[in-house]
């Protein structure tokens, strides 16, 4: 099993991804450039969080025209496992790997905070050593992460077991008070119909080291490393 | 008397303007050279009910000048329409 | 030498004292640039010369009195005013680089890019000596808080400063935000960053070496920043001034690539010197560097990458543009440095080369435009420097006439409480450090536990720095020597309840008209306050900048704000302590003495609204023993908690360790103080700690034989706050308050 994090220009959590993976996880990871049209042979890519191209136009806009972004859309199409962070998550999005999109928080601002969030199914790669009744606190920083998507597709993605995770309160009630930043059904996470391809707003490389407090992240690294592996 | 306005709100020319920077890196990847000096703004429209037409361009400057455009850092020009 | 110069449209190259005054140049400077030179200059030399010599660039009126500050200490490898930031010696082969800057008056003009490209320009600081950021601080001083003016200044500030570092990808871990009519017209906004660099992987701000190639790295440079009032003038030019804009806009996306190929290109081993271009632009850092290397250069302006087309020399030599480096490499490196440059989609050009001599020589298309010997520009050669006089202002004798006696302590002391609780400078920033990313990085260990200071993890070590930024203005106001010794205090006493031993400081000097000697008396009082605090609490100062000519809107100045910026080291992350009470149960004990002393408070000054009176207590030597006995407290692990009692007293240090784990507390006051005074004076040298109850014992004989006071206030409860067995919050509502009072204000 071996990862890849594709650096973006503006990209800032690609080292925090690689630290999480290779010292919290012991698993091998590279960094992979964004001008570069080589995966190195990774089974498994991840988009970082930060602001690609400063997030101007729109988050992601200008990083799915990148280079290396024709290579990890081949790797998808053809069943890779691929996954994005925040702004990993906003330039899948962009670039059709996941369907939605992430908008401006409703309140306007940016929001860094410890959140919790609900895993909604096990049925998907990161979430299958989870626990369905139980709320993960995993931060979030983000000024556009107010997950939309039209009527249609947010019933697909429910019926299709497509919804990764919800916003939720400390004892994992997914009432639209916990809703941080106003996203349709609280989505914090989704993945693609074929569920090879995940995007989560919040940050589970930032709740893996436990000098920092927090190691409510590590569930999700195991699950994926755990079933890649089995 | 209604009238609509077609506002646009521009980063002033003599300013740096990074959002238009950073998009002629990414229309280079799209391998769309010979495109240069990006410059991104807003364009805002409006409804307005004014006695005439001199009360309101009055109206939609101050809105302009007072809100919509920092004059620090931005330029606007508007074109006014009777409905 | 026979210099031949163009003439250019709308330039006046005729210079005299009129103009050296229009450029802000006292006539005695002017003489003295006719000596140097021994010529008239002309305009653009002219220009060159007033911004060199401008208080920002040749602090010439405060060095007399800066040089006095303790600057050595074994860890410090850079001393204050040798590079562009402080670098200090951390261990294990690795060094702290930090530093602290103003940007107030840019804020105030348009707040957003102000105090946005006040976060840049720090950190291009940190990174010009090789070291990466790991963590930002701001301290921020507003007016009154339900002015409008305020309100929009505050949140163009912070939407500023979070969007510029967010994008830039380094923690915002800490800051200060204080509110008083006296900043109304003239907000502060101070930038700290701090950086990792290992001990020699540092790079220099210098040049040598004649014939290496000079380069420009970054941004184009446009009419940015271009001191507008300087030029304010029909004489300079007739129709660019108007459009000579004022502000800067900043561009963190291009700052994060900056700072990416500036540690590539230092790293290559090619790298002569560098120095960001912040403040006069080409001219300070072709000077500045050319005079620590003691070399000349020949600067071609026509091959600046410029972003607007007809700019003469003095725009170019002098534009305030953003995210530019410049770079003296070594000759045949040049490759390498075009090579790392286009990696990271950045202009590199080609702009000069070293000579020989201390002369730069400016040219414009094979034209000579200017020529100036680098060594008369700068600090510490011939840049002037002025012995200023001062004057005890009537207001300080006046406050020292306040008597305690003469306050009446208010019946309701739970009302005081509240008040307290949701008063803007004492309830939580939380409206705007939740605008801030603190935990990029994955280094912060101060998010999910708080402590008194930024604890953030050194990677690949054990050891983690400990920072913050700390000045009580009013303090420093009501006395400012005893108030600016008491910033340096309380900035080390965090630091201690942190888990850190304080190692050294950075400063931003905020004060109002320095020719006004009742406000040079303030600035004299505070270094003389700063001296004596870092010579006994053994940090010393690594540099940082000063600020003039803060004004208020009566023209009176601000409080005068000394902002300390404190770096402590953490040898090993299990020393790390928080502020948060753990469990009921758990014993509550104070360490050092409580005073019958209310000056200064914000209780005396909000509540009772006495604006005149004295500093609070304060004595060194306490505050040694304080610090001294917490720190063996924390590594014997023998507490569960400490925080200091600072801003709004004893009261708001219990409710502010009771919040995060939404605990109570029972505790008794003092008969022998005033109730008041027990509960909200803000007496210096004070730390409340909690100790489990199978540790007290041990706890209490750690203390027997040490020079400091301590008194057991009583005990952590599970959700309220009583005094005296009086409820005096609940904590969910407290909580609730003082989370929110920003927001209820604010939204």
């Amino acid at each position: 099993m071996k990862f890849g994090v594709v650096v973006f220009p503006g990209s800032n959590c690609d080292q925090d991804l690689v630290d999480a993976i290779s010292i919290g996880m012991q698993q091998e990871v590279v960094k992979l450039w964004h001008k570069s049209h080589d995966l190195q042979g990774c089974d498994f890519i991840l988009l970082p969080g930060g602001f690609s191209y400063g997030d101007y136009l729109r988050s992601g806009a200008i990083a799915r025209i990148s280079p290396i972004m024709q290579e990890v859309v081949q790797h998808a199409n053809s069943g890779g496992y691929v996954m994005g962070i925040c702004n990993g998550f906003q330039i899948l999005t962009e670039a059709g790997l996941l369907p939605g999109a992430l908008l401006r928080n409703v309140n306007q601002k940016f929001i860094c905070d410890n959140v919790y969030i609900k895993p909604a199914t096990t049925n998907l790669l990161p979430t299958r050593l989870l626990d369905l009744n139980k709320a993960y606190k995993i931060p979030v920083a983000h000024g556009e992460g107010r997950y939309h998507a039209d009527t249609d597709t947010l019933k697909r993605l429910h019926d299709n077991d497509q919804i990764m995770f919800k916003y939720s309160s400390n004892a994992a009630e997914t009432h639209e008070l916990y809703n941080v930043n106003g996203s349709l059904l609280n989505i914090a996470g989704v993945s693609n119909e074929k569920k090879n391809v995940f995007g989560m707003m919040p940050h589970p490389e930032r709740a893996v080291d436990p000098e920092l407090g927090n190691t409510d992240g590590r569930a999700i690294f195991e699950s994926i490393v755990e079933l890649v592996n089995a | 008397m209604k009238f609509t306005a077609e506002i646009d709100v521009m980063p002033r020319p003599e300013l740096l303007d990074p959002q238009g920077k950073a998009v002629l890196l990414g229309l280079e990847h799209l391998g769309l050279d010979q495109i240069g000096n990006v410059r991104i703004g807003k364009h805002i429209t409006l409804q307005l009910e004014a006695e005439n037409e001199e009360i309101a361009r009055e109206k939609v400057e101050k809105a302009c000048s007072k809100l919509l455009a920092n004059l620090i850092m931005e330029s606007y020009t508007y074109a006014l329409e009777q409905q | 030498m026979f210099i031949h110069y163009k003439s250019q449209t709308n330039v006046e190259q005729h210079t005299t004292v009129e103009t050296a005054r229009k450029l802000g140049l006292l006539e005695e400077e002017f003489e003295r640039i006719k000596q140097i030179l021994g010529r008239t200059p002309n305009f653009t030399e002219l220009s060159i010369f007033s911004v060199m010599w401008s208080e920002h660039c040749s602090y010439k009126n405060s060095i007399v009195w800066l040089k006095t500050l303790p600057k050595s200490s074994p860890r410090i490898l850079a001393e204050a005013g040798e590079e562009n930031a402080g670098l200090v010696d951390i261990g294990d082969g690795y060094a702290c680089s930090f530093k602290i800057e103003s940007h107030n008056h840019p804020s105030a003009i348009e707040p957003y890019q102000g105090a946005a490209t006040g976060v840049g320009g720090i950190n291009r600081d940190i990174f010009t000596m090789g070291a990466r950021p790991i963590a930002q601080l701001n301290s921020l001083r507003f007016g009154n808080i339900h002015s409008e003016k305020t309100q929009r200044l505050l949140r163009g500030v912070v939407k500023g400063i979070g969007d510029y570092g967010n994008a830039f990808g380094i923690p915002t871990v800490g800051g200060e935000l204080f509110f008083d009519e006296c900043y109304n017209i003239n907000p502060l906004v101070n930038a700290f960053s701090a950086g990792i660099v290992k001990v020699g992987q540092t790079a220099s701000a210098t040049s040598y070496g004649a014939g290496n190639p000079v380069f420009i790295v970054g941004s184009a440079t446009g009419k940015d920043g271009i001191h507008g009032a300087a030029f304010a003038s029909k004489d300079i030019t007739e129709d660019s001034v108007n459009d000579l804009p004022s502000v800067q806009v900043g561009d963190p996306f291009q700052e994060k690539l900056l700072l990416e190929a500036s540690l590539e290109i230092i790293q290559s081993g090619d790298l002569i010197g560098i120095q960001d271009m912040g403040a006069a632009g080409i001219t300070c850092s072709t000077s500045e560097m050319s005079a620590k290397g003691e070399h000349g250069m020949d600067i071609w302006l026509d091959k600046v990458p410029m972003r607007q087309a007809n700019m003469v020399p003095f725009e170019i030599l002098l534009s305030e543009s953003q995210e530019r480096m410049l770079i003296v490499m070594k000759k045949g490196a040049e490759q390498t440095i075009k090579d790392i440059c286009d990696k990271w989609d950045l202009y590199c050009e080609q702009i000069g080369v070293v000579t020989e001599g201390g002369q730069l020589r400016y040219y414009q298309n094979g034209e000579l435009v200017a020529e100036v010997p680098a060594n008369d520009l700068v600090l510490g050669g011939g840049a002037p420097v002025y012995h200023r006089e001062y004057r005890e202002p009537a207001y300080f004798s006046e406050a020292k006439k306040f008597n305690i006696d003469e306050v009446e302590e208010p019946e309701d002391l739970q009302a005081v409480a509240e008040f307290l609780a949701t008063h803007p400078n004492i309830a939580s920033k939380r409206w705007v450090y939740r605008q801030y990313d603190s935990m990029v990085g994955t280094a912060t260990m101060s998010t999910n536990a708080p402590a008194d200071a930024a604890v953030v993890k050194v990677k690949g070590t054990d050891k983690s720095i400990v920072v913050t930024v700390d000045c009580n203005s009013r303090y420093v106001h009501a006395d400012p020597e005893q108030g600016c010794a008491i910033a340096v205090a309380e900035a080390a006493r965090n630091i201690v309840c942190a888990g850190g031993e304080p190692v050294a400081i950075t400063n931003c000097l905020n004060f109002g008209n320095p020719y006004v000697p009742e406000v040079y008396w303030q600035f004299v009082g505070a270094i003389k306050g700063m001296k004596k605090a870092c010579e006994a609490l053994g940090t010393p100062v690594t540099g940082g900048n000063v600020s003039f000519y803060n004004q208020s809107s009566d023209e009176g100045p601000v409080f005068p704000t000394p902002t300390i910026g404190m770096l402590g080291i953490m040898e090993k992350k299990d020393n790390k302590m928080t502020l948060a009470f753990q469990q009921a149960g758990d014993a509550i004990y104070m360490l050092g003495e409580a005073q019958n002393d209310i000056a200064s408070s914000e209780y005396l000054y909000s509540y009772h609204n006495v604006k005149l009176s004295p500093a609070p207590y304060f004595n060194m030597e306490s505050e040694l023993n304080v610090q001294a006995a917490v720190k063996e407290l924390i590594a014997d692990k023998l507490i569960q908690s400490a925080h200091d009692v600072a801003d709004g007293g004893l009261y708001i240090t219990l409710l502010e360790s009771a919040m995060p784990n939404e605990l109570g507390f029972d505790v008794e006051t003092d008969k022998n103080y005033r109730k008041d005074a027990y509960l909200f004076g803000e007496s210096q040298s004070r730390i409340v700690v909690s100790v489990a109850p199978g540790k007290q014992e041990a706890f209490e004989k750690a203390l027997q034989n040490k020079q400091v006071t301590f008194k057991k206030l009583g005990v952590v409860t599970r959700h309220d706050c009583h005094i005296d067995g009086v409820l005096f919050h609940g904590i969910s509502v407290a909580k609730k308050h003082y989370d929110t009072a920003l927001e209820q204000i604010l939204e």
